[in-house]
């Protein structure tokens, strides 16, 4: 019975993500110009929060780092956005953030989570100071002004890397690297005592997600023409693709994307009415989410839905 | 020359004073509370501001205020702990997963904390000024303020000291760091415990606070540059040494002194080039197990 | 050649010497029992060998090559695979996933997805646990939970397996079971050398076996050797080894 219905499920959802994609894709065609912004946002944090979850979902180590690695990618497009074409300031961003994750993970993947999770806390505020400190002293002024680009391109180049970010994600987590990451957050020692080489792969996973937050940071850095490190290195950056995880839920890929959805939505509703308010209730629903919501929404879901579909079968 | 580096070594140790009053009250946090407080920096500030607040509305001398500004921020972490990390730690799986959820649940009280100050008092910076005159030791200038701010962050420091190695209550919480479910089968009342130490990590965050306010400029948003300090002097000084956090702090705020003489505004990239060189040699730290 | 060699192996904890200055070989191709009283230190020579722990002097050398010091990827990758005495598996995995990581990543790291499957479920089939393949690891008793871990280590395709006190908690139609289980592995070329309290298995089952104790060796020959050993029945068997034999 099951297997019939999985048969007619797999080319029904396919066909379904492609009319989304499809749909997506031309909607600058359609859609008012605030429609697209708001959408280039959403999947702005739909990037950061999946690349987040890439790694942080199934090895358990919390990165805090998310905003250095979107920073370095802002940073990078204001640097060399005059000089280079925008596609190739995107992938260095992304590369010179690979480069960055590369080396925070082969000086702390190798000890224990918690020191992973202080150095990565604390990269923040440090490219903040070190990069201040360089306006101050080295090119004396503060702050760069970054060459604008239409809306229309940045939400193209933002959509463009979600595909491909959605295709690596699905790829690793399907492939045995995604089994051997999961077997890391089950039980590391095991794991590498199972020939695996624990160490390079949290690393090379690690370093793969913080390229997708750099190039998103690029992308954006186009967005606001003056930019500052205390803008591009901003903690906000860091907190939200944890709780948009963690409310979504980090069992499936498509948690986070709701999770991302919802809360850039909730950001942009609320920034214009409570301004200040906003980041405090956010951070409200991440100790509630973390109490009480502990597998997310898309877990809540599954949980309720099997209680459901169980009660259906107990009748008979 | 000597007036030099008595300068930046007496700079370095009022930085040090600080630096190690608010790594203690951390370790303490963590290393027995098994709470990743990355919220830590921000009851700092909250001791700060209100020190500020009684000091230009009521007049009240900072350092007395430390008498209202500690204990306040002490309940607050002491009340988080009983609800909140209690509850947290009852649904927790294991240990491990309790320590990631606390760190996490601490990174949305950042946010809630930060902003219910902004919400209070404003974004932008505050000052006072409190026993800003300058004071001569061999030769070498010194403000008042930041003599006293050492004397009181050395006073506090030995006292603590003296409490955990003196008093009943003290020895409970050695107890409880060492191997908490034992301490339980001892007749330790474990989460009592527990919750008092996160306080008294918060008590050490209000104390840090009010010292700072009386030297620095303050704003709602400092805590996190002093939290990310709290955490590399806790690796410097190894993680779950109370003491190594305390020496740790003088020595980082030696280094900060000498940094901030050669180069300021690199303070906190020295304290991070440091980190790193830990974790490649030694992230045991200093007095680490 | 003897498949592991260890010389002057020791390791101290603190101030506590766990191994001390132990010299061990092994041919392959055998079936050495290592037994020992409690903290005799057995369970620290495995973990010095998959290096687990690191030595603190001594070295080992696995089919002539010196493996101390080395990751213990790298010593699983060349052929050495163990089990632990708390039964290491991925809890909320389903059990073929358990097997099938070590196919991926063991002696041979290239395997195709499909091959890897098929390696996996001929395990699975030869523990006997094709039944359980899609449940939760942790769903598992432990009798199978302690055969899933030892497919899981044959599924890294080992010339030496390390077997860690895989009968205890097992009653006497488990110990049985696994008696069995080892035999079959044997029959697979396989050198295996096994931790064990369960002195019938051990006799029955070894030519060999050395005595540890407070981690020196202080006996090692046949079964038989062993037991009418004096050192040793003063320090362990006493009348356990009339009672098992």
């Amino acid at each position: 019975m099951d297997r019939v219905r999985g048969i007619s499920k797999r080319p029904f959802l396919l066909g379904l993500l492609l009319l989304i994609l499809i749909s997506l894709a031309t909607s600058p065609l359609y859609a008012a110009q605030y429609t697209v912004i708001l959408l280039t946002s959403i999947f702005m944090y739909i990037v950061i929060t999946v690349s987040w979850t890439m790694f942080s979902g199934p090895t358990g180590y919390i990165s805090l780092a998310s905003a250095a690695f979107f920073g370095v990618g802002i940073y990078t497009s204001a640097i060399l956005g005059r000089a280079l074409p925008l596609p190739f300031v995107i992938c260095i961003g992304g590369l010179v953030s690979f480069c960055l994750a590369l080396l925070v993970g082969a000086l702390t993947l190798r000890l224990r989570g918690i020191y992973f999770v202080m150095f990565t806390f604390g990269l923040v505020e440090l490219l903040l100071h070190f990069i201040l400190w360089w306006e101050v002293n080295i090119t004396g002024t503060t702050g760069r002004v970054v060459p604008t680009v239409s809306n229309t391109t940045v939400y193209y180049l933002m959509l463009i890397t979600f595909v491909i970010l959605m295709l690596t994600a699905y790829f690793i987590r399907h492939s045995k690297f995604g089994l051997a990451l999961q077997s890391i957050g089950e039980y590391e020692e095991a794991a590498a005592h199972r020939g695996i080489n624990v160490t390079a792969l949290k690393t090379i996973t690690f370093a793969i997600s913080a390229l997708f937050m750099g190039a998103a940071g690029a992308i954006m850095a186009t967005r606001w023409t003056y930019i500052d490190p205390r803008i591009a290195f901003n903690p906000l950056v860091s907190f939200m693709p944890v709780l948009m995880a963690i409310f979504g839920g980090m069992g499936q890929l498509y948690g986070p994307i709701i999770g991302a959805a919802v809360f850039t939505y909730l950001e942009e509703f609320l920034i214009t009415r409570f301004p200040y308010y906003y980041m405090l209730i956010f951070g409200i629903i991440m100790v509630v989410a973390i109490l009480y919501l502990p597998d997310g929404l898309v877990g809540l879901i599954q949980k309720l839905w099997k209680r459901i579909s169980e009660s259906k079968y107990a009748d008979t | 020359m000597i007036v030099r580096i008595l300068d930046v070594a007496i700079a370095g140790l009022l930085l040090g004073g600080i630096y190690a009053l608010i790594a203690v009250g951390l370790s303490m946090q963590y290393g027995v509370a098994r709470v990743l407080n990355i919220a830590h920096g921000e009851f700092i500030m909250l001791g700060a501001f209100i020190t500020w607040w009684l000091y230009t509305m009521l007049d009240i001398n900072p350092l007395v205020s430390m008498v209202i500004s500690g204990p306040l921020v002490f309940i607050i972490g002491f009340i988080l702990y009983r609800t909140l990390f209690t509850r947290l730690r009852a649904s927790s799986a294991s240990p491990a997963a309790f320590e990631g959820s606390s760190m996490l649940a601490c990174f949305g009280l950042l946010f809630i904390i930060q902003n219910v100050a902004i919400l209070i008092w404003g974004a932008d910076m505050k000052g006072y000024s409190y026993l800003a005159f300058p004071v001569n030791v061999g030769g070498a200038k010194f403000a008042a303020n930041r003599l006293v701010t050492l004397g009181f962050a050395m006073a506090i420091g030995l006292v603590f000291y003296l409490f955990l190695a003196r008093t009943r209550l003290g020895k409970a919480i050695r107890a409880a760091a060492q191997d908490p479910a034992a301490a339980g089968l001892m007749g330790v009342n474990i989460n009592q415990v527990l919750a008092l130490c996160f306080g008294f990590g918060a008590l050490m965050a209000g104390f840090g606070g009010t010292l700072i306010s009386i030297s620095y400029k303050i704003q709602p948003t400092m805590g996190l540059e002093y939290t990310v300090i709290a955490l590399i002097v806790i690796v410097l000084g190894g993680l779950g040494s109370i003491p190594g956090s305390f020496i740790g702090g003088l020595l980082l705020g030696l280094v900060g002194s000498i940094v901030t003489y050669i180069q300021p505004g690199l303070s906190l990239v020295a304290y991070y080039v440091i980190f790193m060189l830990l974790l490649l040699v030694k992230p045991t730290g200093i007095l680490g197990k | 050649m003897p498949i592991l060699e260890g010389k002057g192996v020791t390791k101290y904890f603190g101030g506590l010497a766990a191994v001390s200055n132990l010299d061990f070989t092994v041919e392959q191709g055998e079936l050495l029992g290592l037994i020992g009283p409690n903290g005799a230190g057995k369970t620290t020579v495995f973990n010095l060998i998959s290096a687990a722990l690191v030595p603190k002097s001594g070295t080992i050398k696995f089919k002539g090559k010196n493996i101390t010091g080395l990751k213990p990827y790298k010593i699983c990758r060349m052929g050495v695979a163990r089990t632990f005495q708390s039964v290491k598996i991925f809890a909320n995995m389903p059990v073929l996933d358990n097997v099938v990581l070590g196919s991926f990543f063991g002696v041979s790291t290239g395997n195709s997805s499909a091959d890897a499957v098929r390696e996996a479920t001929e395990l699975l089939e030869f523990v006997g646990l094709s039944q359980l393949k899609a449940t939760p690891a942790k769903d598992l008793t432990l009798a199978n939970q302690k055969r899933l871990e030892i497919a899981g280590a044959l599924a890294t395709k080992p010339e030496l397996l390390l077997l860690d006190e895989i009968m205890a908690g097992l009653n006497s139609t488990e110990v049985a079971q696994a008696m069995e289980l080892v035999s079959r592995i044997r029959d697979k070329k396989i050198t295996i050398i096994m931790i064990e309290h369960v002195m019938k298995a051990i006799m029955n089952m070894c030519e060999r076996i050395m005595v540890l104790h407070h981690g020196e060796k202080i006996a090692e020959g046949t079964p038989k050797e062993v037991a009418t050993s004096k050192k040793v029945i003063e320090v362990y068997l006493g009348e356990k080894a009339h009672a098992g034999s």
